[in-house]
């Protein structure tokens, strides 16, 4: 099978194979843009989506046996054009990401938002939905696939423009002063990732990724270790990681579900793709320092993500607390700087992605269903809605780590990295982390699924788009988040070729020598 | 500056003035963007954007030469890099943008509260009250 694939993925030419993802949505947009009608938008959305997803899986397959592929954009040679690299680490994320997009994309459909179905003050935000969500589609693709710095910040630009947009669609108090948290720290990290920018140019006079590693190399110790932390920071912001995390649950919960869903999904996970990306490929040099500061980091991550979890009453809050304890599992991989250790790493990415997109489909559910996501006012629903129990079950089990899930598979890649490289305290925390997510998951289902069954509570704010408080789910909505579970429940049945993947993967990123020859030549 | 005298911070080297400049746009545009008012949060983030903005040309060469770079890349003498240019340029026009966005957001935000102070989350205040409450 996998021989014809190759030869399709061949067939495709370089430029197309790698610019798709990042000029496909764009365009796509800008149709969409222009014809707005509701049947249009949907249509080519969908389609847009599913062609960069069949060009991402070419892609994946043709970089796996060929190398990394490099193209260098407009014909500008390697270190001053814009070049756009596809290796395995990027191609993987790419298709995870955009199978998540379709998924929610469908959801949202499900749901109405996209296309404004309910409520009056939606008239005004109506064809708003596809083209922004496009962008961001563009945006995350860019991020992956861009080969150097500045195009990075573009690319976070592209995707965080649209996510503020996406963020304030519903401009009601609540969601406008969070909204406003998001974009100023979001602000904030761009401001500085500018100042990075200029810093490394200033230092070397390159910006491209596979030409700072030679040109870093020769600066002196102090100032490149400058230069890695301060990009850390930068990404950290962007990635939640502790002590930067405070802006995410504050922001995310009052999004509507499916802008949450792809936030949660994608957004922090293009900021870790930027910390593996840097702290591997331009910094390897450091890893004497950057090692021991990710591990420590990554361990008050999972331990701040959990306990604030543990805390909160809103399902959606508690899950965007748990969005960023999975953040500390991936950057904990990093840390290590080991093959298995990296390869635990993009295998919790790939992991997280698919379960974060599916949990919060769930709890969009769980709200349209009972009029609210306050854990204290929902019990029963195992008994009134025995599929909603199903659906949230088999994610929050992943998350939770239990056998046979995709989360179990990562996590103990993860541990068995951590063993090996002798780093004991940041096991003992990840283990003590996924105890506590089982408690976080179990409190959400003894509070929320058993019990005796609540009122359905009236929708409290019926001028938005979002329609909550109905005892029936919209048949889309629900398939959806199941193709999404079953998603996930595939992960671990390619578990085997997907952590061998994630391997070969991480050897490109320690070695780096395969990115550099395809960005640069011989 | 360490950076300057460790590394040839530019082919010609950076003033002390543009130093100065941009120092004053991160300090001014820090201490802004800690103020509970709004409008004074966007100030703030508009200097700092300048002075990122700012330290991007510095880091092209010396201001006021003309940015033109030879065939190979090369940057021949009297004339600065041409890539920083860009990049602040590129870096110009997305914060603008955004700029214009959080205008309109911070206005949204006065329409319908009425204020321009930053407003408190009701459940964070709900949690933190769980801790002064028994």
């Amino acid at each position: 099978m996998t021989t014809w694939l190759l030869e399709a993925a061949r067939a495709v030419p370089a430029g197309v194979a790698v610019g798709l993802p990042v000029v496909g949505p764009i365009l796509a947009a800008a149709l969409v843009m222009l014809v707005a009608r509701t049947v249009v938008q949907r249509l080519v959305s969908v389609l847009t989506l599913v062609v960069v997803g069949v060009d991402a899986l070419l892609l994946l397959v043709r970089v796996d046996a060929d190398g990394p592929l490099a193209v260098q954009a407009g014909g500008w040679a390697a270190p001053w054009g814009i070049t756009l690299v596809a290796d395995r680490l990027a191609a993987l994320f790419v298709l995870t990401s955009v199978v998540v997009l379709i998924g929610v994309l469908a959801y949202s459909v499900g749901q109405g938002l996209a296309d404004g179905a309910a409520g009056q003050a939606t008239a005004r935000t109506r064809y708003v939905f596809h083209p922004v969500y496009l962008v961001l589609a563009g945006g995350v693709g860019f991020a992956f696939l861009t080969g150097d710095l500045f195009n990075l910040f573009v690319a976070f630009e592209v995707m965080l423009t649209a996510s503020y947009v996406l963020i304030t669609l519903q401009a009601g108090p609540a969601a406008v002063r969070s909204a406003m948290t998001y974009i100023v720290v979001s602000l904030l990290a761009s401001a500085l990732f500018v100042t990075a920018v200029g810093l490394v140019y200033a230092a070397t006079g390159t910006v491209n990724f596979a030409d700072l590693r030679g040109a870093v190399a020769e600066l002196p110790d102090n100032v490149r270790l400058m230069l890695a932390l301060l990009l850390l920071v930068v990404f950290g912001i962007k990635a939640a990681l502790f002590p930067l995390y405070f802006w995410l649950p504050d922001s995310y919960p009052l999004a509507p579900a499916p802008v949450t869903a792809v936030f949660a999904a994608l957004l922090t996970k293009v900021g870790v793709y930027a910390i593996i990306r840097s702290q591997t490929v331009v910094f390897p040099d450091d890893t004497g320092v950057t090692g021991p500061v990710l591990l420590v980091l990554a361990g008050a991550t999972l331990l701040g993500g959990i306990l604030g979890a543990i805390a909160q009453n809103e399902l959606k809050r508690l899950l965007s607390f748990s969005i960023v304890s999975s953040i500390g599992f991936a950057i904990m991989g990093l840390g290590f700087f080991t093959p298995a250790g990296v390869a635990g790493a993009v295998f919790y990415v790939v992991h997280s992605i698919v379960i974060m997109a599916a949990l919060f489909c769930v709890e969009g559910l769980v709200e349209r269903r009972t009029g609210t996501s306050a854990l204290d006012r929902i019990s029963g629903l195992a008994h009134t809605s025995p599929v909603l129990g199903g659906l949230f079950a088999l994610p929050a089990l992943s998350l939770a780590g239990f056998p046979p899930f995709s989360g179990f598979v990562g996590k103990v890649a993860l541990i068995e990295a951590g063993t090996a490289a002798g780093e004991w305290a940041v096991v003992a925390a990840a283990i003590v982390v996924s105890l506590l997510t089982v408690y976080a998951m179990a409190l959400v289902w003894g509070s929320a699924f058993w019990g005796r069954q609540s009122a359905t509570l009236p929708d409290t704010d019926v001028e938005d788009a979002v329609v909550v408080g109905v005892r029936t789910l919209p048949r889309l909505m629900t398939w959806s988040t199941a193709a999404l579970v079953g998603v996930s429940l595939l992960l671990p049945v390619l578990g085997g070729p997907l952590f061998a993947l994630s391997l070969r993967a991480a050897d490109d990123l320690l070695s780096a020598q395969p990115y550099v020859t395809a960005v640069l030549g011989g | 500056m360490t950076l300057a005298s460790e590394v040839a911070l530019a082919p010609t080297g950076g003033s002390v003035v543009m130093a100065l400049v941009i120092g004053v746009l991160f300090a001014s545009g820090t201490f802004l963007l800690l103020q509970r008012s709004l409008t004074r949060v966007l100030i703030g983030l508009t200097l700092l954007t300048h002075g990122a903005n700012l330290l991007l040309l510095v880091a092209g060469g010396r201001a006021g030469e003309a940015p033109f770079v030879g065939p190979d890349g090369e940057v021949p003498e009297g004339v600065v890099d041409p890539l920083p240019q860009a990049f602040a340029l590129t870096a110009i026009v997305i914060s603008f943008a955004v700029s214009a966005l959080l205008l309109a957001l911070a206005y949204r935000s006065y329409v319908l509260t009425r204020d321009d102070a930053v407003q408190d989350d009701v459940e964070d205040r709900r949690i933190a009250s769980l801790e002064e409450a028994p």
